[in-house]
């Protein structure tokens, strides 16, 4: 079996939230850099598992993005994965990223694709999806468990009040979630292995982006707490029922 | 032209994001002089043609055996079908579990620019710009979609619905349906009574509650407020609550009316994923905890003694209204 992993950069979790050029731009200075978390907890480590069960499985990486996407895409590797293919361009919105996937996911004759369920920056959630399109492959969204049964898959997916257990043949893409895989912590003898794993590079074909972030607000900041003793319970719910008319 | 709304079911009904989404697309109908339109794929109890109601003038069905499987690559074959057939402009999903599934791969079949997780209407006065939510609800971002069909994924609990009088006429639909790939072998419910990216007001405990064995007494809160249950990471984690309960920047995203926390320090990883609740109340017994910045009302206090104690008082209140 062949899987694809997509791999995204995104900023650490306790990262500030700041904007530049006129509220255009993400603010990067100083932030940290992180593998998306559900690629990185979810899809990977499925994907490191399954080859666990089967060494004959074979894990490709996959990022859209600069230079400065290496380290991450190493520490993927760290994990596991046999190699990486970065895509040498930057980023720009879901339907471009697709694309230059899809390229990489048709040449590459992939049984399965996976994602993470979004991606914590921009949250779009898009790109498993837009990619199963381009691709006209079967596709289930927040995926929270796969089991391989010979040409077919068995998957779980979250649905508003429950979970539904699914069977389809391969290839497919899947965006995947909690549940999906345990987190986990790369080991020295995989981080000496990802030095040497090879990393591709390649061009990206031409593609068009349709969207663009045109500018970026922080919320408006909370109007400040309201305290209510532990001993005047009735207070809080005469509150929140006459004031915040949210009881 | 039109703007056109997915309506997705569950057992028989109507989700209460479809009802958002409705009555979301009809105010762009509105607003940019077209007509609101609707696609249901299947069949539901409800009475289609008060979707009208939202302020929707037609509804396509397509009823066909094959549609009974969920499957996103047959579904968005149908739904192009019927888009071409409103002229749609403008087609909008919920943002939930068949909307996200829907709306990318119908954007890529129509050549449309999707804008995934909007919250609120778009502005139409000099192009189509439309603000979503980004980093986990902690900053918003306009987007602007360039393409002559725009795909919109509404978030839910994000736009209040609008019901007024109106009647719509339903419009069965014949299209040509694969035959779908995926088959659903087994569904199951999770254990709440309510689903909690719908639900209106959630209760969520943290690692403050010290053991499984404890959640009692959250239990009988939510029960006493008609709440879903969430929890935070750690307490998903050791197992103490299923992970479909698990909230935040790697859990899921909710935007309830009400988000009560108990023994959850407020962490930035939780706050991304709930503070967009409208009103958020925390009682934790540590007045430092990070968590009371962005909450709207707080107890200071042992949880073991304040939820009874705040339980016995909603009752009073239920019970008095
Ligand atoms: C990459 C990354 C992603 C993450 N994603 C998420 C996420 O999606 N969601 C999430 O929730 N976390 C996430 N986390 C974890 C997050 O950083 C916090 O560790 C976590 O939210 C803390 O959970 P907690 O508040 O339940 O526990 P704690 O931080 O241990 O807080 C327990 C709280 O309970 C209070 N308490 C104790 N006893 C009582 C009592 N008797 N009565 C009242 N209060 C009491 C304490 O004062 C304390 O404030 C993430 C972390 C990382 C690094």
């Amino acid at each position: 079996m062949k899987i694809l992993v997509c791999i995204s950069k995104t900023p650490d979790t306790t990262a500030k939230i700041a904007f530049t050029d006129n509220n255009t731009k993400f603010a990067e200075a100083g932030v940290q850099w992180i593998i998306n978390p559900y690629d990185e907890w979810y899809s990977l480590v499925r994907a490191i598992e399954l080859k666990e069960k089967d060494p004959s499985t074979i894990i490709n990486l996959v990022t859209v993005g600069g230079a400065d996407a290496e380290p991450i895409i190493r520490k993927a590797l760290a994990l596991g994965g046999d190699e990486a293919i970065r895509i040498n361009a930057e980023p720009l919105e879901s339907y471009q990223v697709a694309s230059l996937i899809a390229e990489i996911a048709r040449n590459g004759n992939y049984d399965l694709v996976l994602t993470g369920k979004e991606t914590i920056d921009y949250n779009g959630g898009a790109v498993g999806g837009l990619l199963a399109e381009v691709l006209d492959l079967p596709y289930i969204a927040n995926a929270t468990n796969l089991q391989v049964n010979g040409s077919t898959a068995t998957v779980k997916r979250e649905i508003e009040g429950g979970e539904e257990t699914i069977e389809c043949p391969f290839p497919l893409v899947l965006s995947c979630q909690k549940g999906m895989a345990e987190a986990r912590i790369p080991n020295m003898r995989g981080i000496m292995a990802a030095r040497t794993k090879p990393l591709k590079v390649v061009d990206p074909s031409p593609v068009q982006t349709l969207t663009k972030f045109s500018e970026f607000q922080l919320p408006p900041a909370k109007q400040g707490v309201k305290l209510v003793s532990p001993d005047n319970v009735d207070e809080l719910v005469r509150l929140l029922h006459e004031e915040a008319r949210a009881i | 032209m039109s703007v056109l709304i997915f309506v997705d079911h569950i057992d028989g009904h109507i989700k209460k994001a479809s009802h958002e989404a409705l009555s979301y697309g009809a105010k762009i109908a509105e607003q940019t002089g077209t007509t609101a339109e609707a696609v249901i794929l299947g069949t539901v109890n409800d009475d289609l043609e008060k979707l009208g109601e939202h302020g929707v003038k037609k509804v396509y069905q397509v009823q066909n055996e094959q549609l009974q499987q969920f499957d996103s690559q047959v579904y968005t074959k149908v739904i192009a079908q019927v888009a071409q057939q409103s002229g749609a402009k403008v087609i909008i999903f919920s943002n939930n579990s068949s909307g996200k599934a829907l709306a990318p791969r119908v954007a890529v079949r129509l050549k449309a620019g999707l804008a995934a997780g909007v919250n609120a209407l778009p502005d139409t006065s000099n192009g189509f710009t439309v603000r979503k939510t980004v980093f986990s609800g902690k900053a918003f971002a306009q987007v602007a979609i360039d393409t002559e069909i725009k795909v919109l994924s509404l978030n839910v609990n994000a736009f209040t619905i609008i019901t007024g009088e109106g009647k719509a006429e339903v419009i069965p639909f014949d299209a040509i349906v694969e035959s779908p790939k995926l088959k659903t072998i087994d569904s199951t419910k999770t254990s709440g009574k309510v689903s909690l990216t719908e639900a209106d007001v959630v209760v969520s405990a943290g690692r403050g509650l010290k053991g499984p064995e404890n959640w009692g007494m959250v239990e009988e809160l939510a029960d006493t407020l008609g709440a879903a249950l969430a929890c935070s990471r750690p307490v998903a984690d050791a197992h103490w609550r299923p992970h479909n309960e698990h909230v935040g920047q790697t859990g899921i995203a909710i935007a309830p009316n009400l988000y009560v926390a108990v023994g959850i320090s407020g962490a930035i990883q939780h706050l991304a994923g709930v503070n967009r609740s409208k009103v958020i109340v925390v009682i934790n017994k540590d007045p430092e905890a990070p968590f009371f910045k962005a909450a709207d009302y707080g107890v200071v206090g042992d949880a073991f003694e304040i939820v009874p104690k705040l339980t016995s008082a909603i009752k009073k209140l239920k019970g008095q209204s």
